[in-house]
């Protein structure tokens, strides 16, 4: 009954001066996000997240995690989202919810016990929707750390027809076994859609190639040679080169070229030669 | 993990925990930095970036997790960077065969151990089956 009681108290002082609350509380978020966020737009939020609060605390009581205060549940949980993608700190975003105690706290001096019991109430209440604001925070940025990983993937691995019959892939950064998967995957693909047999990996943009990546990288050419088609890696630099012997990692018979452009004139040559080929010994039954 | 030798100084340490590829990741950017703050030239940079790699990659695979400590440090004058890969896993029954170019236990090329053994200056393997396993490597500026 006591919490009943507190929560009633609160909604009397919340209801009697909610006007001057809101601007005091709208006034102080606005001061620690230094203008970073219009204030009109800071208002209208504080205001629908200020009354979704005190109707919680008329329906529900001091229960923050029960039904009453769903709405203010969903609106925490879209200001921490539009906070953690326009990059505010963890701490700015749970400020727009602490700093209601401390004008709560203000307006208290010189109150009597019951309004310090209710104050110390509305305290946890608040606490507990902080910590809600900072768990929804946290959760979007995970979110948005995990979608930025995928749209990584897919965006640093494009297959590049580079001339009638070559296609070439310019890995950069880490391969591990999910990005080496994407690119045998699309290099296989792009070897039909372009009707070629000549690919080229080039690993210029490869900081370091231990056996994981070098395994990784033969898979993709035995794959590709399967398919008929011939691989050659590029890009190999003097530091890389040296790593990879004191490694004793074998690339075998693989063609390895330093750059890019003398890996395509590699390929070329392979085509001219296939094409010789076919009209010296194939001419009649083609 | 053995105290520092006479004269030596530790100048700067960090510290990965290798419980995830992205720990993996993280090793080899620390790696990289205090290679490039020690002022080790661009071949020996990538060849102790490339044996973190392979150290903490078996840590992770076959230690079952576990963390590397990084420092710089200057013994005699002579410059260097120091890792060490630690973990609580089975530890390693045949050490000589698990250096063994090509064995592996794993799915891997079996260069791992043996191939970081080769980029680097000083190689330190201590295990016990069943504890653990502790990788020390070290390398010095030319």
């Amino acid at each position: 009954m006591t919490h009943d009681g507190g929560a009633q108290r609160l909604v009397d002082l919340l209801t009697a001066q909610s006007d001057e609350f809101i601007s005091q509380w709208v006034r102080s978020v606005g001061e620690s996000l230094r203008g970073r966020i219009s204030l009109t737009e800071l208002g209208q939020e504080l205001n629908e997240l200020y009354a979704a609060i005190l109707s919680g605390l008329q329906h529900g009581g001091l229960a923050s995690r029960g039904e009453a205060f769903a709405e203010v549940r969903s609106l925490l949980m879209e200001l921490s989202r539009n906070r953690a993608r326009q990059g505010f700190t963890p701490t700015e975003t749970a400020i727009s919810v602490f700093a209601l105690k401390d004008v709560l706290e203000r307006s208290l001096s010189g109150g009597g016990e019951e309004d310090v019991r209710a104050y110390l109430q509305f305290a946890r209440l608040l606490d507990d929707l902080g910590l809600f604001t900072v768990e929804s925070y946290a959760r979007t940025r995970e979110e948005i750390i995990s979608s930025q990983a995928d749209q990584l993937l897919e965006l640093s691995t494009p297959v590049v027809k580079l001339w009638d019959g070559v296609v070439a892939v310019p890995l950069v950064g880490t391969l591990d076994s999910a990005r080496t998967q994407v690119v045998m995957e699309r290099l296989l693909q792009a070897l039909i859609d372009y009707d070629s047999t000549q690919a080229i990996i080039d690993i210029t943009g490869v900081p370091a190639v231990d056996t994981q990546v070098a395994q990784h990288l033969l898979k993709t050419v035995v794959a590709a040679r399967m398919m008929g088609a011939e691989c050659v890696i590029s890009g190999i630099r003097p530091q890389i080169a040296q790593t990879i012997v004191a490694l004793g990692i074998e690339f075998g018979d693989i063609p390895t070229k330093g750059t890019l452009a003398d890996a395509l004139r590699h390929a070329l040559s392979a085509i001219e030669r296939d094409r010789k080929l076919a009209e010296e010994y194939g001419g009649g039954l083609l | 993990m053995s105290g520092h030798p006479p004269g030596g100084t530790a100048q700067r340490r960090d510290e990965v925990v290798l419980d995830s590829s992205a720990g993996v990741v993280k090793a080899r950017q620390l790696v990289r930095t205090l290679a490039q703050e020690a002022r080790l030239s661009l071949v020996d940079q990538t060849k102790l970036v490339t044996a973190a790699s392979e150290l903490a990659r078996n840590t992770l695979v076959y230690g079952g997790g576990g963390r590397m400590q990084a420092e710089t440090l200057t013994v005699n004058g002579r410059s260097g960077v120091r890792l060490a890969f630690t973990d609580t896993g089975p530890g390693i029954p045949d050490v000589e065969l698990a250096l063994t170019d090509g064995w592996t236990s794993g799915g891997g090329m079996g260069l791992g151990l043996s191939g970081a053994r080769r980029l680097v200056d000083e190689f330190e393997l201590e295990t016990e089956v069943g504890k653990g396993t502790q990788v020390t490597i070290v390398k010095w500026v030319r």
